[in-house]
């Protein structure tokens, strides 16, 4: 058993299936906004903008939000345990990392709901 | 006459500052060798190489060893299968401390191994006789135990490359699944435990480096798989 306390799931085995679930979710989204955007080309605001007042939109991009969040903390930390071994640095980074995520999930928050 | 080319890796820590390669011509007779029989013929013509073998027959698992780039055993590697151009490059197994020239020490993979409790775990009783197992139950150790701990998978495989102390390697993997998938061992919850950080099974990137080079053809990937389906039963 090898202890760490800077991973999303705090567990191997919660990071793992978090990353494929989140995987699935991020796929399905990018499919979505492709297809919109295929069959939307002379797209403006109001189409855009009319899209994003749904709620069901709205729950689906907060959830590709959220997953984007835990999937980057996941890979990212792998990268940062395999390949920065000084310890002070390896926090430094993932701290940097996980607060990085932090804002940008508050910001899209706020974009998504804003509006 | 037929001349091979051979380029071994050379590092003698008492008397070399820098490892370094010496390149060797080796006369084949056009005969397709063992890359362990082109080594005894360097040996003769330098005696200060040092290399491991024992039982020449791919049973011992002493002689893993980088050729031309691919890990294997040089007692069972035709030199028609590696070489390349007329042209043999002998390494030591990568990443791990380099002892003299193609001799590794072994210890993290072995501390590894020793990790993974490889031994059976019974908390009932003995029988009189033997802990009898079915046919059935038996087939599933087919794959498992006949790993020969040549350390050849663990050493190509970057993941135990860059967290060997963390990482429990293909190798100690597959005999961690070995005892997961025995019938008669009752210490199944307890390996779970001790496999579910994100180390020991999931630092695994499934690259099959370890099934690409086992000389023995076994699967570490596929066990490492059923590892995970058990880990996922046990804790959803």
């Amino acid at each position: 058993m090898v202890t760490n306390i800077t991973n999303f799931g705090r567990s191997g085995l919660s990071d793992w299936l978090i990353q494929r679930v989140s995987a699935i979710i991020l796929a399905v989204y990018t499919l979505f906004m492709v297809g919109f955007l295929l069959f939307n080309p002379g797209l403006d605001f109001d189409t855009w903008s009319g899209l994003f007042s749904q709620t069901w939109m709205r729950i689906f991009s907060l959830l590709a939000f959220v997953s984007i969040a835990a999937h980057a903390w996941i890979g990212l930390w792998t990268v940062t345990t395999d390949y920065l071994k000084p310890t002070g640095i390896r926090v430094a980074v993932q701290t940097i990392i996980i607060l990085v995520i932090f804002v940008f999930l508050v910001w899209g928050v706020q974009v998504l709901w804003g509006a | 006459m037929s001349m091979l080319q051979v380029s071994v890796y050379r590092y003698n820590p008492e008397t070399d500052s820098a490892p370094y390669m010496q390149e060797f011509q080796v006369d084949t007779q056009g005969r397709d060798l063992m890359v362990l029989n082109v080594l005894s013929m360097i040996k003769e013509q330098d005696s200060s190489m040092a290399y491991r073998r024992s039982c020449r027959e791919g049973v011992c698992g002493s002689d893993g060893m980088n050729m031309n780039g691919k890990n294997g055993l040089a007692c069972i590697t035709p030199l028609s299968e590696v070489v390349k151009k007329g042209k043999l490059v002998l390494r030591p197994l990568p990443g791990l401390p380099v002892i003299r020239d193609l001799v590794v020490d072994m210890g993290v993979f072995y501390e590894q191994f020793e990790r993974i409790q490889p031994y059976l775990q019974n908390d009932e009783p003995a029988p009189a006789i033997e802990r009898l197992q079915s046919p059935e139950d038996r087939d599933k150790l087919d794959g498992l135990y006949e790993c020969i701990l040549c350390a050849c998978c663990s050493t190509a495989c970057p993941s135990f490359w860059w967290n060997p102390d963390k990482f429990v390697g293909p190798a100690g993997l597959l005999q961690a699944y070995r005892f997961l998938a025995d019938s008669r061992d009752t210490a199944t919850r307890e390996r779970l435990a001790d496999l579910e950080d994100p180390f020991s099974v999931f630092r695994c990137r499934g690259i099959m480096n370890c099934v690409a080079v086992c000389p023995k053809g076994l699967n570490p990937t596929r066990a490492i798989g059923k590892i995970r389906e058990m880990l996922l039963a046990n804790a959803t």
